[in-house]
């Protein structure tokens, strides 16, 4: 049968591939990266540093995308950073959607004095600015990878409380909701098995941009310096240093930045591709 | 059980809703009331049909018929015991024996479970045995093949998902089913094929049916006796032969001319 069908698949397959390709490279070499890291991240040469990229006559032989202005290798950087940004995605975001998801699937779905108070709160929430919010946290919490998720987390939730509310309060309004009721189910069980895997998809492509959210927070955090210890390889705090530098080598500030976009990017395609893929309604 | 009883009395029904449309910026919703004081009965294996124009409550009566709603005044008796307060933990196990069949039967099936897992579920949960088997006996009953219990609702036809509405609600063996305007969205030949079905299952199993419509062609098929609701009040309920023949009330007479008469040498002028 020819139909658009096809089209839809075969362009959800690219997009799947494509993002998870760059996913699961970057996990291998963060799982890995004392492995597959040519240089000590942390190791100075004040005597190569600035060293340019492979392609360039300048560049020295093991330091493949060049130096940094104190002679720390940028590849190894970027790859012990992927670690940073990977756990920080991995629990930040996951965390997060239980909280936020949890909160707007019984606001939405048993509405009255609890919708009340959760929507409120996220009213509340909303109304401080996300970043000076969260420097605040930070500067309260300390600096450290669980200050940073939980920061993540404790501002973040209201995304995913509004949007799961919203979808759960539509599902709620469907027949076969009250066909639960009329089969005698009760409310909980009809929360988490009848509207749950509606709302599921919606969750799965909020996640997926959260996770990305979070790669995105942490870099912001570092790149003001209250992410980790400063030596620490982290993108934000590469992204810093290379800022000053980057008349004299652009690299150091290109590639962390490089993958940070194809990190994010690949997070929210990798989402929609998985929708598309693994939904039982084609929409 | 004492056969002669009915199994549905309902006595001086009312039932108010919050009119969301007039609510005051400070302080609860005005209570607009829909049902004004009904009462009838539904004889066991009796197929009563509920007809009406919008507006006339015919759907809320049937909600509150199973309990959906809960009404705010009169009794409604189920088998002889008051349904009209129960809280839903003591509903429970009566919902095994009022079933109902909605009007818009995509909706009303879950777009992410199976055919097969919509018929269980509710199966399970009353414990019944020999699952397996009474979905298949469900799918033969309203002559759908077996091989639907793996097809996801989306991918039916809309005769095809009621028919799964229905198969859902005779596997439990309810003693009374509602159905809702369960033909309104279909077109005309899955109309008639699903009303013939309808009219089999009650013949079969002995199902007592309130069958809610607008059209009374509908109800004419299916249904000996009918109520016909206007405002919420009850303005005529008799057979249907006799409701056919010399309505009585002002409204069904209008609900009648309302029919459109199959008679192609009727003249344009």
């Amino acid at each position: 049968m020819l139909d658009g069908r096809g089209a839809i698949r075969r362009r959800a397959g690219a997009r799947l591939w494509l993002s998870g390709g760059w996913l699961l490279l970057l996990v291998t070499v963060a799982l890995f990266a004392p492995l597959v890291a040519p240089q000590d991240p942390l190791a100075q040469d004040l005597m190569s540093g600035r060293l340019p990229p492979f392609w360039s006559a300048q560049a020295e032989p093991g330091f493949w995308l060049g130096t940094d202005s104190l002679g720390r290798d940028v590849l190894s950087r970027v790859i012990w950073g992927a670690r940073v940004a990977l756990t920080v995605a991995c629990i930040a975001g996951p965390l997060t959607a239980l909280i936020g998801g949890a909160l707007g699937l019984i606001a939405g779905f048993y509405r009255g004095w609890a919708d009340r108070i959760i929507s409120r709160l996220v009213d509340i929430w909303m109304a401080f600015p996300p970043v000076l919010f969260s420097i605040l946290l930070i500067a309260v919490l300390g600096t450290g990878l669980t200050s940073i998720i939980l920061a993540i987390v404790v501002i973040d939730w209201t995304r995913f409380a509004r949007v799961v509310r919203a979808e759960a309060m539509n599902q709620g309004a469907m027949d076969y909701v009250a066909a639960a009721q009329v089969a005698g189910f009760s409310r909980l069980r009809t929360m988490t098995a009848e509207i749950l895997p509606n709302v599921l998809p919606t969750l799965v492509a909020l996640l997926s941009l959260e996770m990305g959210i979070s790669v995105i927070v942490e870099a912001i955090l570092s790149f003001v310096n209250l992410s980790l210890s400063t030596d620490a390889p982290t993108w934000g705090g590469m992204i810093a240093e290379g800022r000053t530098s980057i008349h004299q080598a652009w690299w150091v500030l290109a590639f962390p930045l490089v993958a940070l976009f194809l990190t994010v990017l690949s997070f929210s395609q990798f989402g929609e591709g998985l929708k598309d893929r693994f939904d039982p309604v084609l929409r | 059980m004492d056969d002669a009883r009915p199994l549905i009395e309902v006595e001086n029904l009312r039932l108010s809703l919050p009119d969301l449309a007039g609510k005051p910026l400070i302080g609860p919703a005005p209570k607009l009331e829909i049902l004004k004081g009904l009462s009838f009965a539904i004889p066991r294996g009796a197929v009563l049909g509920i007809v009406g124009g919008s507006g006339s409550g015919k759907s809320t009566l049937g909600r509150a018929l199973i309990r959906l709603l809960e009404p705010s005044g009169g009794a409604i008796r189920f088998d002889g015991q008051d349904i009209t307060h129960l809280p839903e933990a003591d509903l429970r196990p009566l919902r095994r024996r009022m079933q109902m069949i909605f009007q818009d039967p995509l909706s009303s099936l879950n777009p992410r479970r199976r055919v097969g897992g919509i018929i269980a579920g509710p199966l399970r949960l009353h414990g019944f045995d020999a699952i397996d088997r009474r979905v298949d006996a469900a799918l033969d009953h309203v002559g759908l093949p077996r091989s639907f219990r793996g097809r996801y609702p989306h991918e039916l036809s809309g005769g095809q998902r009621q028919r799964v509405g229905i198969a859902r609600a005779i596997a439990l063996r309810p003693d009374f089913i509602l159905a809702d305007e369960i033909v309104s969205g279909l077109d005309v030949s899955s109309q008639a094929q699903v009303l013939n079905l309808l009219e089999g299952l009650v013949a079969d199993l002995g199902l007592t049916l309130a069958f809610i419509s607008h059209d009374l062609s509908v109800i004419r098929r299916l249904c000996r006796n009918v109520l016909v609701l206007h405002r919420g009040e009850i303005a005529e309920h008799a057979p249907t032969a006799q409701v056919f023949a010399a309505p009585r009330a002002a409204y069904t007479r209008e609900l009648l001319d309302a029919i459109p008469l199959p008679d192609p040498d009727q003249p344009w002028a």
